[in-house]
């Protein structure tokens, strides 16, 4: 059928429309004009795709997108105009407005939602996809990740020309190579940096094919390592870009071995935790696949530092709030991880939100060992519009009730967090999703961080 | 006091928080001078009989569901006897299924249950997923919490309800019944933190277990604790069930 308006008519009408929604005051518009192109003419966002010259990319994973995502856009930043959806906007719509806005793009990278993944494959036509990790993330919303992992599964199916870059480490993602013939299989090789044991909430425990144990070389995060099936001998793939000689540098950033088939080259990374070598690996393996020189892959890495609202440090005043995303047990098990090799906050301000974005099910906090942090914890500032649930958390962990104040107000929560911190200190804070969008407008509406909307200096 | 929990296969059925409902449990008893003592009860172990005073199965995928499903049943006479000797049981989502009769999955293959509750479950297209209020008239008291299954579980006619569906799906989506209780065994989809934010049932289920321990057989009331924030959570959970359960 034919459109009802020519492409460029559409795309400047929804343009604008976001501009309004900006100037409403109705958030950042980063979604509403995809949406309504969506409305207006659902088969205009295959045309958009359909016009970048390089084709587009897709990244996808539990835990990690946004962070590799901008990693990837950072490394291909010096030689490729990239449509990128930057603020985490990551559903059909959210892609269809970075298309829009992408006049001159000649690439394409986008990160994805899980459960989006086969209808934007359907849409753009990738011609390489990097699937990093699938963890037990709001069931209220994604179902059961064996589901998830079917989706990816039929997704993979339908798109026989494009590459597969694939984390081995994960059991269910590295099984995709078997499934189609092009893919390139990365992980993590270091086994000094593996858990004592598998976690708490760890997944895919159990073999994909007969249903035993896996055996455990290493365990880095999660499920995530060195597996195999001591029953059918179901085992990770061998790595063909790998991260090894791993040093964790605290909070400051994390160092590692690049190895690839051409070369192998050291990484700084200023980003910290092991969770960040993953998604460095991830987005090195990728930029490699479309021919980056590693060199510009290292530099690009290198020159990375923190994707929107995962890991920043902002200054409020004369403290610092230092925030870290929290959105599921195995994001927020690393968070804690990293806080706790590196400087373990005394004073740390938590929030948990159950909108949609969220999860309307906050049972998952019961899964995060967030036990490690108490040792050194004077003062949880609890806060959310669920914060007394997170409040009683933490007490039957064993943190004294009166060591606990109940915030549900973030503002307001945020100030007591600010309040308890010395002078030059730094706040910890560890929001839900739509919790650290509403902590940025909080301290954006300060004048001390950038709405996100706004591009990035 | 020692009380004695028996969960039944922590590292398969585990999906939906079911370490805080032992760490409820744990605290509140070390709070009145007991202790809680929790053996893991996995895949092919024998199921200690007479020794365990309270019982707790939690929730798992399908996939882990069904790797426990038939292991299950080989336990299936020691859990009966128990649940006869008023052993109190608490039996969360899958682990609620696998106590009836049986779980038909979508395919209409059959899993078998240990037949303790008087219900039986069959998969449905939808899942039912959302926040739940419930009315316990038994006991006087609300239970607040969530569901997500796509199980439909009837109960046999003359069964008791765990509550009454004030806001949420239920069993079943129209019965407006939820749960299954028999002599001391509680079958409930209400998962994750479902004792931190409803204290009354988790001593409940602890005077219950006690009364088994102590040999006495008589449920007395525990002293009652500090319940501020677990008032408040409920009270939260509550009105997110009426403002959107059901749907």
């Amino acid at each position: 059928m034919r459109p009802p308006f020519p492409l460029a008519l559409e795309a400047a009408a929804v343009r604008a429309a976001g501009a309004l929604s900006r100037f409403a005051g109705r958030g950042g518009g980063t979604t509403l004009p995809g949406k309504l192109l969506w409305k207006l003419d659902p088969g205009a966002i295959d045309r958009l795709a359909g016009r970048l010259r390089d084709g587009s990319v897709l990244v996808s994973a539990t835990n990690g997108k946004t962070t590799t995502t901008a990693m990837v856009a950072e490394i291909l930043r010096p030689f490729v105009r990239v449509a990128h959806n930057s603020s985490g906007a990551n559903l059909v719509s959210g892609i269809a407005s970075t298309l829009l806005h992408s006049t001159g793009a000649d690439l394409g990278l986008f990160e994805v939602d899980e459960a989006a993944l086969p209808e934007v494959a359907r849409r753009v036509h990738p011609k390489a996809l990097l699937l990093g990790n699938l963890f037990r993330d709001q069931l209220d919303r994604y179902g059961e990740l064996e589901l998830v992992a079917a989706r990816w599964r039929d997704a993979v199916a339908e798109l026989p020309g494009a590459l597969l870059v694939l984390n081995g480490d994960d059991p269910q993602v590295g099984d995709l190579a078997r499934l189609h013939g092009k893919a390139l299989i990365f992980g993590v090789d270091d086994p000094r940096r593996a858990r004592p044991a598998l976690q708490h909430a760890a997944d895919s425990k159990y073999c994909l094919r007969c249903g035993t144990p896996y055996d455990y070389a290493a365990a880095y995060v999660g499920h995530l390592g060195d597996y195999r099936c001591p029953n059918c001998g179901h085992a990770r793939p061998p790595l063909e870009i790998a991260a090894r000689e791993i040093e964790l540098h605290g909070l400051d950033g994390a160092s590692f071995r690049l190895d690839t088939p051409g070369g192998s080259v050291g990484i700084d990374l200023a980003l910290p935790g092991l969770y960040n070598v993953y998604n460095a690996v991830g987005a090195a393996a990728l930029a490699l696949a479309l021919a980056t020189p590693l060199a510009e892959v290292k530099a690009g890495l290198e020159r990375f530092s923190a994707a929107f609202g995962r890991f920043e440090r902002i200054g409020v005043g004369d403290r610092r709030v230092l925030m870290l995303l929290i959105k599921n047990p195995a994001g927020a098990n690393e968070a804690v991880r990293t806080l706790v090799e590196g400087a373990p906050p005394k004073v740390a301000l938590v929030a948990l939100n159950d909108a949609i974005a969220d999860g309307r099910d906050v049972s998952w906090i019961w899964d995060v060992d967030f036990e490690p942090l108490l040792p050194c914890l004077d003062r949880l500032v609890a806060t959310g519009s669920r914060a007394a649930e997170l409040a009683l958390r933490f007490a039957y962990a064993g943190l004294p009730r009166e060591r606990i104040d109940v915030v549900p107000s973030l503002e307001a929560a945020l100030d007591r967090g600010l309040e308890l911190t010395p002078a030059g200190g730094e706040l910890t804070v560890l929001p839900t999703y739509t919790a650290m969008l509403a902590l940025r407008r909080v301290v954006a509406s300060r004048g001390h961080v950038k709405d996100y909307w706004e591009p990035a200096a | 006091m020692r009380i004695r929990v028996g969960h039944l296969y922590p590292d398969y059925l585990n999906i939906y928080a079911d370490r805080g409902n032992i760490a409820v449990l744990a605290e509140r008893a070390r709070a009145r001078g007991h202790e809680l003592e929790v053996r893991a009860i996995g895949m092919g172990d024998g199921v200690p009989a007479g020794e365990i005073d309270l019982f707790y199965v939690g929730g798992g995928q399908d996939r882990e569901q069904a790797l426990v499903a038939h292991d299950l049943t080989a336990k299936t006479e020691a859990l009966r006897e128990a649940v006869e000797a008023d052993v109190a049981f608490l039996a969360v989502c899958g682990g609620y299924q696998l106590l009836g009769r049986f779980y038909r999955d979508v395919s209409g293959q059959d899993q078998p249950g240990v037949g303790l509750l008087p219900l039986e479950t069959i998969a449905g297209e939808r899942r039912m997923i959302g926040d739940v209020l419930l009315e316990c008239g038994w006991a006087g008291q609300t239970l607040a919490g969530f569901e997500n299954h796509a199980g439909r579980t009837l109960l046999d006619a003359g069964a008791e309800p765990l509550g009454r569906v004030v806001a949420g799906f239920g069993n079943d989506g129209s019965s407006r019944e939820e749960g299954c209780r028999y002599r001391r065994c509680y079958g409930t989809y209400l998962h994750g933190p479902l004792l931190p934010r409803n204290p009354w049932f988790a001593d409940r289920l602890l005077a219950e277990a006690l009364a088994h321990a102590d040999g006495a057989g008589e449920v007395s009331k525990l002293a009652p604790l500090e319940d501020t924030l677990e008032r408040e959570a409920h009270a939260v959970s509550a009105a997110r069930a009426r403002a959107r359960g059901g749907r």
